[in-house]
């Protein structure tokens, strides 16, 4: 388990706090028992395409508070994502009823000379600048490889103007260069709110937080029946909500590759319980993650009744849905337990996965529980899955790969992807709303969307004869992890 | 001192990593942390392309390569370049960790170019410059790394021109405009090196850059650094047309300089002043038809403008707004960062923007601060607001129109729309009103 420890600035990164890795080839039985077994190690590529860091993930959760701001302190083309964040937080805007506002960043547009003097300074006075055009409730630095590495006190200014601006002025320290796992960015947005925002809980509530991203609002249905309240964070929270989520009944992840630190912390230094199975992917997934919700809430016989019902609702449905899909394969790319989440969706619609490259692996989670192992859950329900790779957005490596496995469907769930699938006339799926899979009714929306995408194979047909492939052919016939350091260190059990 | 940014409108100076996908079958390197790329890509990027956005290959710096030096990590990552990305050209460009920390990248590169391999190298740490700035470096050391290789010089080709003008990817549309500007040149009877996009022939066309009888400037200072780059080292003369020609008075305006400055034969001119004639009747019959309902329209079209624009368009578009559509300027504010130098010589464009007028130029890269001055106008009759997505709130509290032209553009899909030249013009036209006659029930 790790411990959680608010008195330093910077969280620890994933490597080091979970051991987590971005590099591996075999089966994913393979990875659960190296996991388990202490025998994991990090395997690199020579080669490799470009990623993304932590500073953007962090950037992706502070970035929709609602009456806080971000200035980023860093050169201004580290400011590249803001508008794409501001894009969606205006979706959710439209998707909540919400009077349309921009995301308000900043960058403190570090030059040359800035790199060379140091830029404190500056940073102070832009703070200023900003807390007077806005007056928010409260400010966050997110810092840069170029703050970083030129050492700037980022922590002792935002102390000092904590105090000056009366308001809490927060450093996110999540330069790029820190960590090859981009999620570490979640950890230290979250590090920086329990840190400096949430307050201790003055009393006990019926709500029940939920770490989500700015999906859909499907967790009403479940928990009001309840008696609880759900309480989505961290886009579209203000402030003061922030403040109190350490009064939460509990704390509910809708992928623990996101809130595995915030829910840990929350639960390591306020008291609030942590539902630690995977999250609700697949029916058995879905059974036992109710059940978990239904003893920590102490609602276990409503669930009971709850499960009945649904079981006698969707299974009857879903069968149809496989009989459909018999015989079908897919090839999965995407973030870890999202990844590990379709892996169960697409086993329980019947279909045959061939394949997965996930973005990276954490081991443990930060509440230290195997529990909370959503791939140890898949293998465990399923059975293994072959061709399981570890590999953080190599286009290279994917490329290949779905040129040797033809998948009957692709399904990739981060930008980049689905295009190589498409090049190659497979047809591809990238669903965007991560509550869109969640639960028994995330089975059947799946399932419907499969069936569309395995249907629609004019566009993919047609646009596979007119691609063009950056590839050279000598790498199309390499075998695919030609490039990644020697597994043989990785003992297989 | 540089001033806070809300609302970034340009990437930094690895953003110069788009100017090297804008080649055909041209692959940049970065020897840069993880997420600049991306985040590069997120703004400026327009899709894959042959080989940008996931493609491009990173040494994803991390803390071993800044506390112990990056420079073997670069050279396993330009190994597996060159064997897995099917390219004419690579292109390293290092960022901010690389150029903080000093890797030697010129002699890494120098060492692949001794074994003949299609290599160059920049350095664009994103602290340097924006990517207006680096686009010119990029291109100059293209030009200097590989180009001046194959061919020193000396072999000037009659009627050929290498033209620059809009940045690639930063203008967003700079297919299509660079496809009109190319259609116009060869109008009037030019070979035109037309250097990115679709209608580029890639590093073939490249080589043929020190051929060109004259370079063209068509930009208000980005492209003059390669422009005199040029000058020095090939002797190459260029012709400098201070904004993007838009509409039929400035693309003529535009072809008229570059036939005065391209050494034609009276033949040759004759034919090249008939092409204007012809694009320039072409263009204002529809502009005639027109009339009758800019004259007309009982119920409101904009009369004031606002430019939230780089130099380039800034000017291009306040002209054309002008001088052909009769809107007239508010203050015109340039987001590019323009340096200094240039500074003068754009508010004198602005100073005599119609015979009769002159228009304020406000040099602002705080996007924040732009919106705060404009909502305090007095916004009493209805304006077009020339801006980027971030002006969507803004244009609608003061009940103005809104075309996009700068990044971020995300509200519009664009393939090959551009602006410039005689079609651009009537491209601009038809979009502006488009939007303005949505507004009706």
């Amino acid at each position: 388990m790790t411990e959680i420890n608010l008195h330093e600035p910077e969280v620890l990164i994933r490597e080091i706090r979970l051991g987590s890795i971005t590099g591996f080839e075999g089966t994913a039985g393979e990875l659960v028992s190296c996991s388990r077994s202490g025998n994991l190690s990090e395997s690199s590529r020579s080669f490799s395409q470009c990623m993304g860091c932590s500073s953007g993930n962090a950037f992706c959760q502070l970035s929709m508070i609602t009456d806080a701001v971000v200035i980023n302190h860093a050169p201004v083309g580290c400011a590249g994502d803001a508008f794409n964040f501001n894009f969606v937080y205006r979706v959710g805007q439209m998707e909540r009823d919400l009077p349309p506002t921009i995301g308000r960043y900043f960058s403190t547009n570090l030059e040359e000379r800035d790199t060379v003097f140091g830029a404190v300074q500056k940073l102070s006075d832009m703070v200023r600048e900003v807390n007077e055009r806005l007056h928010p409730n409260a400010i966050f630095i997110t810092t840069s490889c170029a703050s970083g590495i030129i050492g700037d006190d980022v922590e002792g200014a935002a102390n000092e103007l904590s105090e000056e601006l009366g308001i809490p002025v927060v450093g996110c320290f999540c330069e790029g260069f820190k960590s090859k796992m981009w999620t570490t960015g979640f950890d230290s947005a979250y590090h920086a709110i329990v840190r400096k925002i949430v307050k201790p809980p003055e009393k006990k509530t019926n709500k029940v937080n939920i770490i989500n991203f700015w999906g859909s609002h499907i967790f009403e249905e479940l928990l009001l029946p309840l008696g609880y309240e759900p309480e989505y964070v961290v886009p579209f929270s203000t402030i003061k909500q922030l403040e109190h989520i350490s009064e939460a009944a509990a704390t509910i992840q809708i992928c623990p590759t996101l809130g595995t630190y915030i829910g840990a912390a929350l639960e390591q230094v306020y008291g609030v319980p942590e539902i630690k199975s995977p999250p609700a992917y697949g029916i058995a997934g879905t059974d036992k993650w109710l059940r978990e919700i239904g003893r920590v809430l102490d609602r276990t016989e409503e669930i009971e009744a709850l499960i009945i019902k649904e079981h006698a609702r969707v299974i009857p449905q879903i069968e149809a849905y496989r009989e459909k899909l018999k015989g079908k394969k897919a090839y999965i790319t995407a973030g870890s337990a999202h990844g590990h989440a379709l892996i169960a969706l697409l086993s329980e619609l019947g279909l045959e996965v061939q394949g997965a490259a996930i973005f990276h692996h954490d081991p443990i989670y930060d509440n230290g529980d195997p529990e909370s192992d959503a791939l140890d859950h898949v293998v465990k329900t399923y059975g293994d899955i072959p061709n399981y790779n570890v590999c953080n957005k190599q286009a290279y490596e994917l490329v290949n790969i779905l040129n040797r496995v033809r998948p009957d469907i692709m399904i990739a769930r981060h930008g980049g992807m689905t295009v190589w699938g498409a090049k190659l006339g497979i047809p591809s799926l990238l669903i965007g709303d991560e509550q869109f899979g969640f639960g028994y009714q995330g089975i059947l929306n799946y399932a419907e969307r499969i069936l569309e995408t395995l249907d629609s194979r004019e566009f993919v047909t047609n646009l596979s004869k007119h691609s063009s492939m950056p590839y050279t052919k000598w790498w199309l016939e390499q075998n695919p992890f030609s490039f990644l350091g020697g597994n043989s260190h990785v003992d297989t059990y | 001192m540089s001033t806070l940014i809300e609302q970034p409108r340009y990437s930094c100076a690895l953003g110069a990593q788009q100017t090297v996908v804008a080649i055909p079958r041209a692959v940049p390197i970065l020897h840069s942390g993880p997420g600049c790329s991306i985040k590069i890509s997120d703004l400026i990027g327009q899709g894959e392309a042959y080989a940008g956005g996931s493609t491009i290959p990173c040494t994803n710096s991390g803390e071993a390569e800044i506390v112990y030096g990056g420079e073997k990590r670069l050279r396993e990552v330009i190994d597996g370049a060159l064997q897995v990305i099917d390219a004419d050209l690579y292109v390293v460009l290092t960022g901010c960790t690389s150029d903080i920390v000093g890797d030697d990248v010129g002699q890494i590169t120098a060492d692949y170019q001794v074994l003949g391999r299609p290599i160059v190298y920049a350095e664009t740490g994103g602290f340097k410059s924006t990517n207006y700035v680096s686009h010119e470096v990029v291109v100059n050391a293209i030009i200097d790394q590989y180009v001046h290789k194959h061919n020193p010089g000396g072999h000037v080709k009659r009627r050929l021109v290498n033209i620059f003008s809009s940045v690639p990817y930063q203008d967003t549309y700079w297919n299509g405009n660079l496809e009109e500007i190319k259609r116009v040149l060869e109008g009037i009877g030019l070979f035109v090196n037309i250097l990115f996009g679709q209608l580029s022939e890639g590093i073939e066309e490249w080589k043929t850059i020190p051929d060109a009888q004259l370079n063209i400037v068509a930009s208000a200072w980005t492209g003059l650094g390669i422009a005199e780059h040029l000058k020095e080292k090939y002797g190459t003369p260029y012709t400098h047309f201070p904004y993007l020609p838009i509409g039929g008075k400035e693309t003529s305006a535009f072809l008229n300089q570059v036939i005065a400055s391209a050494d034609f034969t009276a033949e040759e001119k004759a034919d090249a002043d008939a092409f204007v004639a012809r694009e320039e009747a072409r263009f204002y019959s529809h502009i005639e038809r027109t009339a009758a309902f800019m004259l007309e329209f009982r119920y409101g079209t904009p009369r004031r403008f606002y430019t939230i624009l780089d130099a380039n368009y800034a000017l291009g578009f306040s002209k054309f707004l002008l001088n052909e559509l009769g809107i007239l300027p508010e203050r015109q504010y340039i987001t590019d960062n323009t340096p200094e130098e240039f500074r003068e010589g754009i508010q004198k464009q602005f100073d005599k923007i119609s015979e009769l007028r002159s228009a304020e130029a406000v040099f602002e890269v705080d996007g924040g601060k732009i919106h705060e001055e404009i909502r305090k106008d007095h916004n009493k009759n209805r304006a077009l607001i020339l801006g980027s997505g971030w002006e969507r709130d803004l244009a609608k509290d003061i009940k103005a129109d809104l075309l996009i032209i700068s990044v971020p553009v995300n509200y519009r899909l664009i393939l090959s729309c551009g602006y410039a030249g005689y079609n651009g013009g009537l491209r601009a036209i038809e979009d502006i009103y488009d939007r303005v006659l949505d507004t009706y029930r």
